[in-house]
Protein backbone atom coordinates (compact mmCIF):
# COMPACT_ATOMS: atom_id res chain seq x y z
CA UNK A 1 0.00 0.00 0.00
CA UNK A 2 2.83 2.40 0.72
CA UNK A 3 3.59 2.55 -2.99
CA UNK A 4 0.10 3.55 -4.18
CA UNK A 5 1.03 7.15 -4.82
CA UNK A 6 4.53 6.62 -6.17
CA UNK A 7 3.32 3.85 -8.50
CA UNK A 8 0.49 6.08 -9.67
CA UNK A 9 2.94 8.89 -10.38
CA UNK A 10 5.05 6.56 -12.52
CA UNK A 11 1.94 5.84 -14.59
CA UNK A 12 1.13 9.56 -14.78
CA UNK A 13 4.65 10.26 -15.90
CA UNK A 14 4.19 7.70 -18.65
CA UNK A 15 1.23 9.69 -19.93
CA UNK A 16 3.23 12.89 -19.91
CA UNK A 17 6.01 11.14 -21.81
CA UNK A 18 3.46 9.94 -24.35
CA UNK A 19 2.38 13.54 -24.91
CA UNK A 20 6.00 14.54 -25.30
CA UNK A 21 6.56 11.76 -27.86
CA UNK A 22 3.38 12.54 -29.78
CA UNK A 23 3.02 16.31 -29.53
CA UNK A 24 0.11 16.17 -32.02
CA UNK A 25 -1.99 14.65 -29.22
CA UNK A 26 -1.41 17.68 -27.05
CA UNK A 27 -1.97 20.13 -29.88
CA UNK A 28 -5.27 18.61 -30.96
CA UNK A 29 -6.62 18.13 -27.47
CA UNK A 30 -6.18 21.88 -26.94
CA UNK A 31 -7.26 22.99 -30.42
CA UNK A 32 -10.65 21.32 -30.10
CA UNK A 33 -11.91 23.30 -27.10
CA UNK A 34 -10.55 26.51 -28.60
CA UNK A 35 -12.46 25.71 -31.78
CA UNK A 36 -15.64 25.29 -29.72
CA UNK A 37 -15.09 28.67 -28.09
CA UNK A 38 -14.73 30.35 -31.46
CA UNK A 39 -17.64 28.49 -33.09
CA UNK A 40 -20.14 29.12 -30.33
CA UNK A 41 -19.02 32.67 -29.77
CA UNK A 42 -19.31 33.69 -33.41
CA UNK A 43 -21.97 31.30 -34.78
CA UNK A 44 -24.53 31.25 -31.97
CA UNK A 45 -23.37 34.38 -30.15
CA UNK A 46 -24.95 36.61 -32.77
CA UNK A 47 -28.36 34.97 -32.77
CA UNK A 48 -28.92 34.26 -29.10
CA UNK A 49 -30.16 37.49 -27.63
CA UNK A 50 -29.45 38.17 -24.01
CA UNK A 51 -29.61 41.15 -21.71
CA UNK A 52 -26.42 39.91 -20.09
CA UNK A 53 -23.96 42.78 -19.75
CA UNK A 54 -20.91 41.86 -21.81
CA UNK A 55 -22.99 39.70 -24.09
CA UNK A 56 -23.56 36.00 -24.69
CA UNK A 57 -19.88 35.15 -24.36
CA UNK A 58 -20.11 35.73 -20.58
CA UNK A 59 -22.77 33.02 -20.33
CA UNK A 60 -21.14 30.83 -22.94
CA UNK A 61 -17.67 30.45 -21.42
CA UNK A 62 -18.74 28.65 -18.22
CA UNK A 63 -20.81 26.34 -20.45
CA UNK A 64 -17.88 25.53 -22.70
CA UNK A 65 -15.55 25.06 -19.76
CA UNK A 66 -17.91 22.51 -18.25
CA UNK A 67 -18.48 20.77 -21.57
CA UNK A 68 -14.76 20.44 -22.14
CA UNK A 69 -13.98 18.98 -18.74
CA UNK A 70 -16.96 16.64 -19.20
CA UNK A 71 -15.23 15.25 -22.29
CA UNK A 72 -12.49 14.01 -19.94
CA UNK A 73 -14.81 11.07 -19.41
CA UNK A 74 -14.36 9.93 -22.99
CA UNK A 75 -10.65 10.68 -23.04
CA UNK A 76 -9.97 8.67 -19.90
CA UNK A 77 -12.13 5.80 -21.07
CA UNK A 78 -10.53 5.48 -24.48
CA UNK A 79 -7.01 5.89 -23.12
CA UNK A 80 -7.56 3.05 -20.68
CA UNK A 81 -9.30 0.86 -23.26
CA UNK A 82 -6.33 1.37 -25.55
CA UNK A 83 -4.01 -0.02 -22.88
CA UNK A 84 -6.29 -2.98 -22.25
CA UNK A 85 -6.26 -3.83 -25.93
CA UNK A 86 -2.51 -3.89 -26.26
CA UNK A 87 -1.92 -6.51 -23.61
CA UNK A 88 0.12 -3.90 -21.78
CA UNK A 89 -2.31 -4.31 -18.94
CA UNK A 90 -1.09 -7.89 -18.43
CA UNK A 91 2.43 -6.66 -17.93
CA UNK A 92 1.29 -4.07 -15.40
CA UNK A 93 -0.75 -6.66 -13.58
CA UNK A 94 2.14 -9.09 -13.42
CA UNK A 95 4.27 -6.47 -11.67
CA UNK A 96 4.27 -6.16 -7.89
CA UNK A 97 2.60 -2.75 -8.09
CA UNK A 98 -0.21 -1.60 -5.88
CA UNK A 99 -3.75 -2.29 -6.87
CA UNK A 100 -5.31 0.63 -8.60
CA UNK A 101 -2.09 2.49 -9.38
CA UNK A 102 -2.67 2.09 -13.10
CA UNK A 103 -6.12 3.66 -13.04
CA UNK A 104 -5.31 6.25 -10.38
CA UNK A 105 -2.24 7.29 -12.36
CA UNK A 106 -4.36 7.73 -15.48
CA UNK A 107 -6.87 9.96 -13.70
CA UNK A 108 -3.95 12.12 -12.50
CA UNK A 109 -2.61 12.35 -16.03
CA UNK A 110 -5.94 13.38 -17.48
CA UNK A 111 -6.37 15.91 -14.68
CA UNK A 112 -3.01 17.47 -15.54
CA UNK A 113 -4.05 17.67 -19.16
CA UNK A 114 -7.27 19.38 -18.06
CA UNK A 115 -5.32 22.11 -16.28
CA UNK A 116 -3.51 22.89 -19.48
CA UNK A 117 -6.70 22.80 -21.54
CA UNK A 118 -8.50 25.11 -19.10
CA UNK A 119 -5.65 27.60 -19.23
CA UNK A 120 -5.63 27.62 -23.03
CA UNK A 121 -9.40 28.01 -23.14
CA UNK A 122 -9.40 30.82 -20.62
CA UNK A 123 -6.92 32.69 -22.79
CA UNK A 124 -9.04 32.06 -25.87
CA UNK A 125 -12.12 33.22 -23.94
CA UNK A 126 -10.50 36.44 -22.87
CA UNK A 127 -9.42 36.99 -26.47
CA UNK A 128 -13.04 36.82 -27.65
CA UNK A 129 -14.41 39.08 -24.96
CA UNK A 130 -14.94 36.97 -21.84
CA UNK A 131 -14.50 39.15 -18.75
CA UNK A 132 -15.23 37.48 -15.41
CA UNK A 133 -15.98 40.15 -12.83
CA UNK A 134 -15.91 38.35 -9.50
CA UNK A 135 -12.30 38.86 -8.49
CA UNK A 136 -9.30 36.58 -8.31
CA UNK A 137 -10.41 34.36 -5.43
CA UNK A 138 -13.82 33.47 -6.82
CA UNK A 139 -12.53 32.99 -10.33
CA UNK A 140 -9.87 30.62 -8.99
CA UNK A 141 -12.53 28.77 -7.04
CA UNK A 142 -14.50 28.46 -10.27
CA UNK A 143 -11.57 26.81 -12.00
CA UNK A 144 -11.02 24.57 -9.00
CA UNK A 145 -14.63 23.45 -9.38
CA UNK A 146 -14.11 22.76 -13.08
CA UNK A 147 -10.94 20.82 -12.37
CA UNK A 148 -12.64 18.74 -9.68
CA UNK A 149 -15.63 18.03 -11.91
CA UNK A 150 -13.35 16.77 -14.68
CA UNK A 151 -11.54 14.59 -12.18
CA UNK A 152 -14.78 13.09 -10.86
CA UNK A 153 -16.00 12.34 -14.39
CA UNK A 154 -12.72 10.74 -15.32
CA UNK A 155 -13.56 8.01 -12.78
CA UNK A 156 -16.73 7.26 -14.72
CA UNK A 157 -14.44 7.12 -17.74
CA UNK A 158 -12.25 4.54 -15.98
CA UNK A 159 -15.27 2.39 -15.33
CA UNK A 160 -16.54 2.71 -18.90
CA UNK A 161 -13.07 1.89 -20.24
CA UNK A 162 -12.82 -1.23 -18.07
CA UNK A 163 -16.28 -2.45 -18.95
CA UNK A 164 -16.25 -1.76 -22.68
CA UNK A 165 -12.54 -2.41 -23.37
CA UNK A 166 -12.72 -1.67 -27.07
CA UNK A 167 -11.23 1.73 -27.80
CA UNK A 168 -13.51 2.42 -30.79
CA UNK A 169 -16.67 1.42 -28.94
CA UNK A 170 -15.51 3.43 -25.95
CA UNK A 171 -15.26 6.54 -28.13
CA UNK A 172 -18.90 6.11 -29.12
CA UNK A 173 -20.09 5.37 -25.61
CA UNK A 174 -18.17 8.41 -24.39
CA UNK A 175 -19.91 10.68 -26.87
CA UNK A 176 -23.25 9.03 -26.25
CA UNK A 177 -22.92 9.96 -22.57
CA UNK A 178 -21.29 13.37 -22.84
CA UNK A 179 -23.23 14.89 -25.72
CA UNK A 180 -26.74 14.68 -24.26
CA UNK A 181 -25.28 15.49 -20.88
CA UNK A 182 -23.76 18.72 -22.07
CA UNK A 183 -26.48 19.82 -24.47
CA UNK A 184 -29.46 18.86 -22.33
CA UNK A 185 -28.44 21.58 -19.92
CA UNK A 186 -28.26 25.31 -19.50
CA UNK A 187 -24.74 25.37 -20.97
CA UNK A 188 -25.45 26.96 -24.35
CA UNK A 189 -29.05 28.07 -24.34
CA UNK A 190 -31.61 28.90 -21.63
CA UNK A 191 -33.61 25.83 -20.66
CA UNK A 192 -36.85 27.81 -21.00
CA UNK A 193 -36.95 26.93 -24.68
CA UNK A 194 -37.20 23.22 -23.95
CA UNK A 195 -40.37 21.17 -23.46
CA UNK A 196 -41.36 21.28 -19.81
CA UNK A 197 -40.38 17.70 -19.05
CA UNK A 198 -36.90 18.25 -20.46
CA UNK A 199 -36.56 21.40 -18.40
CA UNK A 200 -36.72 19.28 -15.26
CA UNK A 201 -34.14 16.86 -16.64
CA UNK A 202 -31.88 19.74 -17.56
CA UNK A 203 -32.29 21.32 -14.15
CA UNK A 204 -31.16 18.17 -12.36
CA UNK A 205 -28.38 17.48 -14.84
CA UNK A 206 -25.01 17.79 -13.06
CA UNK A 207 -23.73 19.78 -16.02
CA UNK A 208 -26.40 22.43 -15.43
CA UNK A 209 -25.50 22.68 -11.78
CA UNK A 210 -21.85 22.99 -12.69
CA UNK A 211 -22.53 25.66 -15.31
CA UNK A 212 -24.74 27.55 -12.91
CA UNK A 213 -22.10 27.25 -10.18
CA UNK A 214 -19.39 28.55 -12.49
CA UNK A 215 -21.54 31.43 -13.69
CA UNK A 216 -22.13 32.35 -10.09
CA UNK A 217 -18.42 32.11 -9.27
CA UNK A 218 -17.50 34.17 -12.31
CA UNK A 219 -19.88 36.91 -11.19
CA UNK A 220 -23.02 36.29 -13.27
CA UNK A 221 -26.64 36.08 -12.27
CA UNK A 222 -28.40 32.86 -13.11
CA UNK A 223 -31.71 32.99 -14.87
CA UNK A 224 -33.92 29.98 -14.56
CA UNK A 225 -36.88 28.51 -16.37
CA UNK A 226 -39.94 26.65 -15.20
CA UNK A 227 -38.02 24.88 -12.48
CA UNK A 228 -36.51 27.95 -10.91
CA UNK A 229 -37.65 26.97 -7.45
CA UNK A 230 -35.99 23.55 -7.55
CA UNK A 231 -33.19 22.87 -5.10
CA UNK A 232 -30.39 22.52 -7.69
CA UNK A 233 -31.41 25.84 -9.23
CA UNK A 234 -31.33 27.55 -5.89
CA UNK A 235 -28.06 25.98 -4.69
CA UNK A 236 -25.87 25.25 -7.71
CA UNK A 237 -22.60 25.27 -5.75
CA UNK A 238 -23.77 22.82 -3.14
CA UNK A 239 -25.46 20.64 -5.76
CA UNK A 240 -22.33 20.46 -7.89
CA UNK A 241 -20.20 19.58 -4.92
CA UNK A 242 -22.68 16.93 -3.90
CA UNK A 243 -22.76 15.44 -7.39
CA UNK A 244 -18.98 15.22 -7.45
CA UNK A 245 -18.81 13.55 -4.05
CA UNK A 246 -21.52 11.06 -4.97
CA UNK A 247 -19.92 10.23 -8.32
CA UNK A 248 -16.53 9.65 -6.73
CA UNK A 249 -18.02 7.65 -3.88
CA UNK A 250 -19.65 5.34 -6.40
CA UNK A 251 -17.11 5.11 -9.19
CA UNK A 252 -13.75 5.11 -7.39
CA UNK A 253 -14.38 1.88 -5.45
CA UNK A 254 -16.37 0.39 -8.32
CA UNK A 255 -13.57 1.04 -10.82
CA UNK A 256 -10.78 -0.17 -8.57
CA UNK A 257 -12.66 -3.36 -7.84
CA UNK A 258 -13.47 -3.81 -11.51
CA UNK A 259 -9.82 -3.32 -12.40
CA UNK A 260 -8.68 -5.83 -9.79
CA UNK A 261 -11.13 -8.39 -11.15
CA UNK A 262 -10.64 -7.73 -14.84
CA UNK A 263 -9.08 -10.70 -16.58
CA UNK A 264 -8.49 -12.55 -13.37
CA UNK B 1 12.99 -29.35 -6.21
CA UNK B 2 9.94 -28.31 -8.18
CA UNK B 3 9.82 -24.58 -8.76
CA UNK B 4 6.56 -24.53 -10.67
CA UNK B 5 3.69 -26.80 -9.73
CA UNK B 6 0.22 -26.83 -11.25
CA UNK B 7 -2.27 -29.37 -9.97
CA UNK B 8 -5.63 -30.23 -11.47
CA UNK B 9 -6.23 -26.79 -12.94
CA UNK B 10 -9.68 -26.27 -14.35
CA UNK B 11 -10.71 -23.08 -16.08
CA UNK B 12 -13.89 -22.52 -18.05
CA UNK B 13 -15.11 -19.50 -19.96
CA UNK B 14 -18.58 -18.42 -20.92
CA UNK B 15 -20.22 -20.14 -17.98
CA UNK B 16 -18.67 -23.49 -18.66
CA UNK B 17 -19.31 -23.54 -22.40
CA UNK B 18 -15.60 -23.40 -23.16
CA UNK B 19 -13.31 -25.61 -21.12
CA UNK B 20 -9.92 -23.98 -21.55
CA UNK B 21 -8.21 -26.14 -18.94
CA UNK B 22 -9.58 -29.53 -18.13
CA UNK B 23 -7.68 -30.92 -15.14
CA UNK B 24 -4.25 -29.81 -16.22
CA UNK B 25 -1.24 -30.69 -14.07
CA UNK B 26 2.41 -30.03 -14.66
CA UNK B 27 5.59 -29.17 -12.83
CA UNK B 28 9.00 -27.75 -13.60
CA UNK B 29 12.19 -28.66 -11.77
CA UNK B 30 14.33 -25.80 -10.50
CA UNK B 31 16.73 -24.46 -13.09
CA UNK B 32 15.26 -26.40 -16.02
CA UNK B 33 13.17 -25.52 -19.03
CA UNK B 34 9.74 -26.98 -19.65
CA UNK B 35 8.16 -26.35 -22.98
CA UNK B 36 4.40 -26.51 -23.16
CA UNK B 37 3.65 -27.52 -26.70
CA UNK B 38 0.24 -27.36 -28.27
CA UNK B 39 -1.89 -25.81 -31.01
CA UNK B 40 -3.90 -22.60 -30.70
CA UNK B 41 -6.64 -23.00 -28.16
CA UNK B 42 -5.03 -25.91 -26.35
CA UNK B 43 -4.83 -23.89 -23.13
CA UNK B 44 -1.20 -22.74 -23.23
CA UNK B 45 -1.88 -19.08 -22.62
CA UNK B 46 -4.49 -19.83 -19.97
CA UNK B 47 -1.95 -21.97 -18.11
CA UNK B 48 0.67 -19.22 -18.22
CA UNK B 49 -1.83 -16.58 -17.14
CA UNK B 50 -2.86 -18.61 -14.13
CA UNK B 51 0.73 -19.31 -13.09
CA UNK B 52 1.63 -15.65 -13.58
CA UNK B 53 -1.26 -14.51 -11.30
CA UNK B 54 -3.26 -12.88 -14.11
CA UNK B 55 -6.11 -15.33 -13.99
CA UNK B 56 -7.72 -17.40 -11.28
CA UNK B 57 -8.59 -21.02 -12.05
CA UNK B 58 -12.06 -22.33 -11.31
CA UNK B 59 -10.39 -25.02 -9.25
CA UNK B 60 -6.99 -26.56 -8.70
CA UNK B 61 -3.74 -25.44 -7.11
CA UNK B 62 -0.67 -23.69 -8.36
CA UNK B 63 2.62 -22.86 -6.72
CA UNK B 64 5.58 -20.86 -7.89
CA UNK B 65 8.79 -21.10 -5.85
CA UNK B 66 6.80 -22.63 -3.03
CA UNK B 67 4.28 -19.79 -2.88
CA UNK B 68 0.59 -20.32 -3.54
CA UNK B 69 -0.29 -18.39 -6.68
CA UNK B 70 -3.94 -17.99 -5.82
CA UNK B 71 -3.52 -17.00 -2.17
CA UNK B 72 -0.44 -14.80 -2.43
CA UNK B 73 -0.30 -13.34 -5.94
CA UNK B 74 1.62 -10.28 -4.72
CA UNK B 75 4.50 -12.37 -3.42
CA UNK B 76 4.61 -14.39 -6.62
CA UNK B 77 4.73 -11.22 -8.72
CA UNK B 78 7.95 -10.20 -7.01
CA UNK B 79 9.66 -13.39 -8.20
CA UNK B 80 8.47 -13.89 -11.73
CA UNK B 81 9.03 -12.41 -15.14
CA UNK B 82 6.41 -12.69 -17.87
CA UNK B 83 6.69 -12.07 -21.56
CA UNK B 84 3.60 -12.66 -23.62
CA UNK B 85 2.55 -13.33 -27.17
CA UNK B 86 2.11 -9.67 -27.79
CA UNK B 87 4.89 -7.33 -26.89
CA UNK B 88 3.42 -5.80 -23.75
CA UNK B 89 5.20 -2.49 -23.82
CA UNK B 90 4.14 1.08 -24.44
CA UNK B 91 4.55 1.58 -28.16
CA UNK B 92 4.62 5.35 -28.11
CA UNK B 93 7.47 5.45 -25.64
CA UNK B 94 11.08 4.62 -26.39
CA UNK B 95 12.69 1.36 -25.34
CA UNK B 96 14.60 3.22 -22.68
CA UNK B 97 11.46 4.96 -21.35
CA UNK B 98 9.73 1.61 -21.05
CA UNK B 99 12.50 -0.14 -19.17
CA UNK B 100 13.01 2.75 -16.77
CA UNK B 101 9.26 2.90 -16.15
CA UNK B 102 9.06 -0.81 -15.39
CA UNK B 103 12.11 -0.50 -13.15
CA UNK B 104 10.31 2.19 -11.16
CA UNK B 105 7.24 -0.01 -10.93
CA UNK B 106 9.41 -2.79 -9.50
CA UNK B 107 10.36 -0.13 -6.93
CA UNK B 108 13.97 0.17 -7.93
CA UNK B 109 15.30 3.64 -7.21
CA UNK B 110 15.55 6.15 -10.03
CA UNK B 111 19.28 5.70 -10.63
CA UNK B 112 19.03 1.95 -10.26
CA UNK B 113 16.18 1.84 -12.78
CA UNK B 114 18.26 3.81 -15.26
CA UNK B 115 21.32 1.61 -14.76
CA UNK B 116 19.31 -1.55 -15.15
CA UNK B 117 17.64 -0.23 -18.30
CA UNK B 118 21.02 0.57 -19.85
CA UNK B 119 22.38 -2.84 -18.89
CA UNK B 120 19.46 -4.70 -20.41
CA UNK B 121 19.45 -2.64 -23.60
CA UNK B 122 23.13 -3.41 -24.00
CA UNK B 123 22.62 -7.11 -23.34
CA UNK B 124 19.83 -7.41 -25.90
CA UNK B 125 21.67 -5.34 -28.53
CA UNK B 126 19.10 -2.57 -28.37
CA UNK B 127 21.34 0.27 -27.26
CA UNK B 128 21.30 1.91 -30.67
CA UNK B 129 17.50 1.96 -30.78
CA UNK B 130 17.09 2.83 -27.11
CA UNK B 131 15.89 6.36 -27.83
CA UNK B 132 13.46 5.45 -30.58
CA UNK B 133 9.75 4.80 -29.99
CA UNK B 134 8.93 1.10 -29.89
CA UNK B 135 6.54 1.45 -32.79
CA UNK B 136 9.55 1.90 -35.06
CA UNK B 137 11.05 -1.43 -33.87
CA UNK B 138 10.98 -4.64 -35.88
CA UNK B 139 9.02 -7.60 -34.52
CA UNK B 140 12.17 -9.23 -33.23
CA UNK B 141 13.34 -6.07 -31.48
CA UNK B 142 9.95 -5.66 -29.80
CA UNK B 143 10.08 -9.17 -28.45
CA UNK B 144 13.60 -8.66 -27.19
CA UNK B 145 12.57 -5.47 -25.45
CA UNK B 146 9.56 -7.23 -24.00
CA UNK B 147 11.81 -9.98 -22.72
CA UNK B 148 14.18 -7.38 -21.28
CA UNK B 149 11.25 -5.83 -19.43
CA UNK B 150 10.48 -9.17 -17.82
CA UNK B 151 14.07 -9.49 -16.60
CA UNK B 152 14.38 -6.23 -14.72
CA UNK B 153 14.53 -7.78 -11.27
CA UNK B 154 16.33 -10.95 -12.38
CA UNK B 155 13.38 -13.23 -11.80
CA UNK B 156 13.88 -16.73 -10.45
CA UNK B 157 11.04 -17.96 -12.61
CA UNK B 158 10.31 -16.86 -16.13
CA UNK B 159 7.21 -17.44 -18.23
CA UNK B 160 7.49 -16.97 -21.97
CA UNK B 161 4.25 -17.32 -23.86
CA UNK B 162 4.98 -18.09 -27.51
CA UNK B 163 8.06 -15.89 -27.60
CA UNK B 164 8.69 -16.40 -31.30
CA UNK B 165 5.18 -16.61 -32.78
CA UNK B 166 4.96 -14.21 -35.68
CA UNK B 167 8.70 -13.64 -35.97
CA UNK B 168 10.57 -14.18 -39.19
CA UNK B 169 13.24 -16.92 -39.20
CA UNK B 170 16.00 -14.50 -38.37
CA UNK B 171 14.08 -12.99 -35.47
CA UNK B 172 13.35 -16.48 -34.24
CA UNK B 173 17.02 -17.49 -34.30
CA UNK B 174 17.98 -14.32 -32.43
CA UNK B 175 15.32 -14.97 -29.83
CA UNK B 176 16.46 -18.53 -29.35
CA UNK B 177 20.01 -17.31 -28.79
CA UNK B 178 18.80 -14.85 -26.17
CA UNK B 179 16.70 -17.48 -24.39
CA UNK B 180 19.58 -19.98 -24.39
CA UNK B 181 21.77 -17.37 -22.71
CA UNK B 182 19.13 -16.86 -20.04
CA UNK B 183 18.83 -20.54 -19.34
CA UNK B 184 22.56 -20.76 -18.77
CA UNK B 185 22.07 -18.17 -16.05
CA UNK B 186 20.02 -20.69 -14.09
CA UNK B 187 16.50 -19.35 -14.42
CA UNK B 188 13.57 -21.76 -14.23
CA UNK B 189 11.69 -21.35 -17.47
CA UNK B 190 8.26 -22.31 -18.65
CA UNK B 191 7.91 -21.66 -22.34
CA UNK B 192 4.90 -22.24 -24.54
CA UNK B 193 5.17 -22.82 -28.23
CA UNK B 194 3.38 -24.16 -31.27
CA UNK B 195 6.63 -25.36 -32.80
CA UNK B 196 8.13 -28.73 -32.00
CA UNK B 197 11.41 -27.46 -33.37
CA UNK B 198 11.46 -24.68 -30.81
CA UNK B 199 10.67 -26.99 -27.93
CA UNK B 200 13.36 -29.29 -29.22
CA UNK B 201 15.93 -26.53 -29.30
CA UNK B 202 15.24 -24.94 -25.94
CA UNK B 203 13.55 -27.34 -23.56
CA UNK B 204 14.79 -30.00 -21.17
CA UNK B 205 11.35 -31.45 -21.09
CA UNK B 206 8.21 -31.09 -23.17
CA UNK B 207 4.59 -31.27 -22.10
CA UNK B 208 2.21 -31.67 -25.02
CA UNK B 209 -1.21 -30.26 -24.28
CA UNK B 210 -4.47 -30.50 -26.15
CA UNK B 211 -7.93 -29.33 -25.17
CA UNK B 212 -6.77 -28.24 -21.74
CA UNK B 213 -4.97 -31.36 -20.61
CA UNK B 214 -1.42 -32.71 -20.76
CA UNK B 215 -1.49 -35.63 -23.16
CA UNK B 216 2.18 -36.49 -23.23
CA UNK B 217 5.24 -35.55 -21.36
CA UNK B 218 8.94 -36.27 -21.65
CA UNK B 219 12.15 -35.31 -23.35
CA UNK B 220 12.04 -34.40 -27.00
CA UNK B 221 13.70 -37.71 -27.97
CA UNK B 222 11.09 -39.67 -26.09
CA UNK B 223 8.26 -37.82 -27.77
CA UNK B 224 9.77 -38.22 -31.19
CA UNK B 225 10.15 -41.93 -30.62
CA UNK B 226 6.48 -42.01 -29.72
CA UNK B 227 5.67 -40.22 -32.92
CA UNK B 228 7.83 -42.63 -34.85
CA UNK B 229 10.70 -40.42 -35.86
CA UNK B 230 11.23 -39.57 -39.50
CA UNK B 231 8.79 -40.35 -42.27
CA UNK B 232 9.39 -41.05 -45.89
CA UNK B 233 7.03 -39.08 -48.12
CA UNK B 234 6.50 -39.70 -51.82
CA UNK B 235 4.24 -37.93 -54.30
CA UNK B 236 3.45 -39.78 -57.53
CA UNK B 237 0.92 -39.83 -60.36
CA UNK B 238 -2.51 -41.21 -59.60
CA UNK B 239 -2.14 -44.52 -61.41
CA UNK B 240 1.11 -45.22 -59.58
CA UNK B 241 -0.34 -44.86 -56.10
CA UNK B 242 -1.04 -48.54 -55.41
CA UNK B 243 2.29 -49.83 -56.64
CA UNK B 244 4.24 -47.12 -54.86
CA UNK B 245 2.41 -47.81 -51.61
CA UNK B 246 3.51 -51.43 -51.74
CA UNK B 247 7.13 -50.48 -52.26
CA UNK B 248 7.11 -47.89 -49.48
CA UNK B 249 5.44 -50.21 -47.01
CA UNK B 250 8.05 -52.83 -47.74
CA UNK B 251 10.88 -50.42 -46.97
CA UNK B 252 9.15 -49.03 -43.91
CA UNK B 253 7.93 -52.31 -42.54
CA UNK B 254 4.81 -50.47 -41.38
CA UNK B 255 1.57 -49.49 -43.01
CA UNK B 256 1.66 -46.29 -45.03
CA UNK B 257 -0.71 -43.34 -44.94
CA UNK B 258 -2.15 -42.40 -48.28
CA UNK B 259 -3.47 -38.98 -49.13
CA UNK B 260 -5.21 -39.65 -52.43
CA UNK B 261 -6.09 -36.01 -53.03
CA UNK B 262 -2.46 -34.92 -52.84
CA UNK B 263 -1.29 -38.27 -54.31
CA UNK B 264 1.05 -38.48 -51.34
CA UNK B 265 2.16 -41.63 -49.53
CA UNK B 266 4.02 -41.50 -46.26
CA UNK B 267 5.36 -44.07 -43.83
CA UNK B 268 7.66 -44.06 -40.82
CA UNK B 269 11.26 -45.07 -41.41
CA UNK B 270 14.13 -45.58 -39.00
CA UNK B 271 17.12 -45.72 -41.33
CA UNK B 272 17.08 -42.11 -42.51
CA UNK B 273 18.70 -41.41 -45.88
CA UNK B 274 19.36 -45.11 -46.48
CA UNK B 275 15.60 -45.64 -46.69
CA UNK B 276 15.38 -42.73 -49.10
CA UNK B 277 17.97 -44.24 -51.43
CA UNK B 278 16.35 -47.67 -51.20
CA UNK B 279 13.01 -46.22 -52.10
CA UNK B 280 14.37 -44.31 -55.09
CA UNK B 281 16.08 -47.42 -56.42
CA UNK B 282 13.05 -49.64 -55.95
CA UNK B 283 10.78 -47.09 -57.64
CA UNK B 284 13.23 -46.60 -60.49
CA UNK B 285 13.32 -50.36 -61.13
CA UNK B 286 9.57 -50.37 -61.81
CA UNK B 287 9.80 -47.20 -63.84
CA UNK B 288 8.17 -44.82 -61.36
CA UNK B 289 9.74 -41.38 -61.10
CA UNK B 290 8.19 -39.61 -58.15
CA UNK B 291 7.11 -35.97 -58.45
CA UNK B 292 8.48 -35.40 -55.01
CA UNK B 293 10.24 -37.54 -52.46
CA UNK B 294 11.83 -36.76 -49.15
CA UNK B 295 12.37 -37.41 -45.49
CA UNK B 296 10.14 -35.42 -43.18
CA UNK B 297 10.96 -34.83 -39.56
CA UNK B 298 7.97 -35.13 -37.26
CA UNK B 299 6.01 -31.92 -37.02
CA UNK B 300 3.64 -30.83 -34.32
CA UNK B 301 0.87 -32.17 -36.51
CA UNK B 302 2.48 -35.58 -36.48
CA UNK B 303 2.87 -35.48 -32.72
CA UNK B 304 -0.76 -34.64 -32.46
CA UNK B 305 -1.95 -37.16 -34.89
CA UNK B 306 0.04 -39.82 -33.16
CA UNK B 307 -0.97 -38.84 -29.63
CA UNK B 308 -4.58 -37.88 -30.06
CA UNK B 309 -5.67 -39.39 -33.31
CA UNK B 310 -6.83 -35.98 -34.51
CA UNK B 311 -5.09 -33.18 -36.31
CA UNK B 312 -4.22 -30.07 -34.33
CA UNK B 313 -7.17 -27.75 -34.76
CA UNK B 314 -7.27 -24.03 -34.90
CA UNK B 315 -11.00 -23.99 -34.31
CA UNK B 316 -10.94 -24.05 -30.51
CA UNK B 317 -9.16 -20.71 -30.48
CA UNK B 318 -9.00 -18.96 -27.16
CA UNK B 319 -11.24 -15.92 -27.38
CA UNK B 320 -8.94 -13.22 -26.08
CA UNK B 321 -11.60 -10.63 -25.52
CA UNK B 322 -14.02 -12.92 -23.79
CA UNK B 323 -11.27 -14.14 -21.60
CA UNK B 324 -10.67 -10.68 -20.30
CA UNK B 325 -14.30 -10.27 -19.51
CA UNK B 326 -14.43 -13.45 -17.51
CA UNK B 327 -14.71 -12.44 -13.92
CA UNK B 328 -13.44 -15.10 -11.59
Amino acid sequence: MKYVLSDSFVITKRQILQLARIPELLIFSTIQPVMFVLLFRFVFGGSISTDQPGGYVQLLMPGIFVQTVAFTLAATASGLAEDMKKGLIDRFRSLPISRGALVIGRTFGDALLNILVLVVMAIAGVAVGWRPTSGFMRISLGFLFLFAFGYALSWIGIYVGLVVQDARVVQNVGFLVTFPMTFLSNAFAPTTGMPKALQYVAEWNPVSSMVAACRQLFGLKNKFGATATSWPSQHPLATSLLYMIVLMAIFVPLSIRKYANTSS
Amino acid sequence: MKTIIAEHLIKTYDKGAVRALDDLSLDVTEGTVLSVLGPNGAGKTTTVRILATLLKPDSGNAQVAGIDVIKHPDKVRELIGLSGQYAAVDETLTGWDNLVMFGRLYHLGKQQSINRANELLERFSLTESARRPIKTYSGGMRRRLDLAASLIVQPKVLFLDEPTTGLDPRGRMEMWGVIEELVKGGVTLLLTTQYLEEADQLADEIAVIDRGIVIARGTSDLLKRQVGGERLEVTVENHQLAETTQIIEKISGQSAQIDAALRKISAPVSTGSTALIEALRALDEVGIHPLDIGLKRPSLDDVFLSLTGHVAEEAVAEPVKKKRRAKK
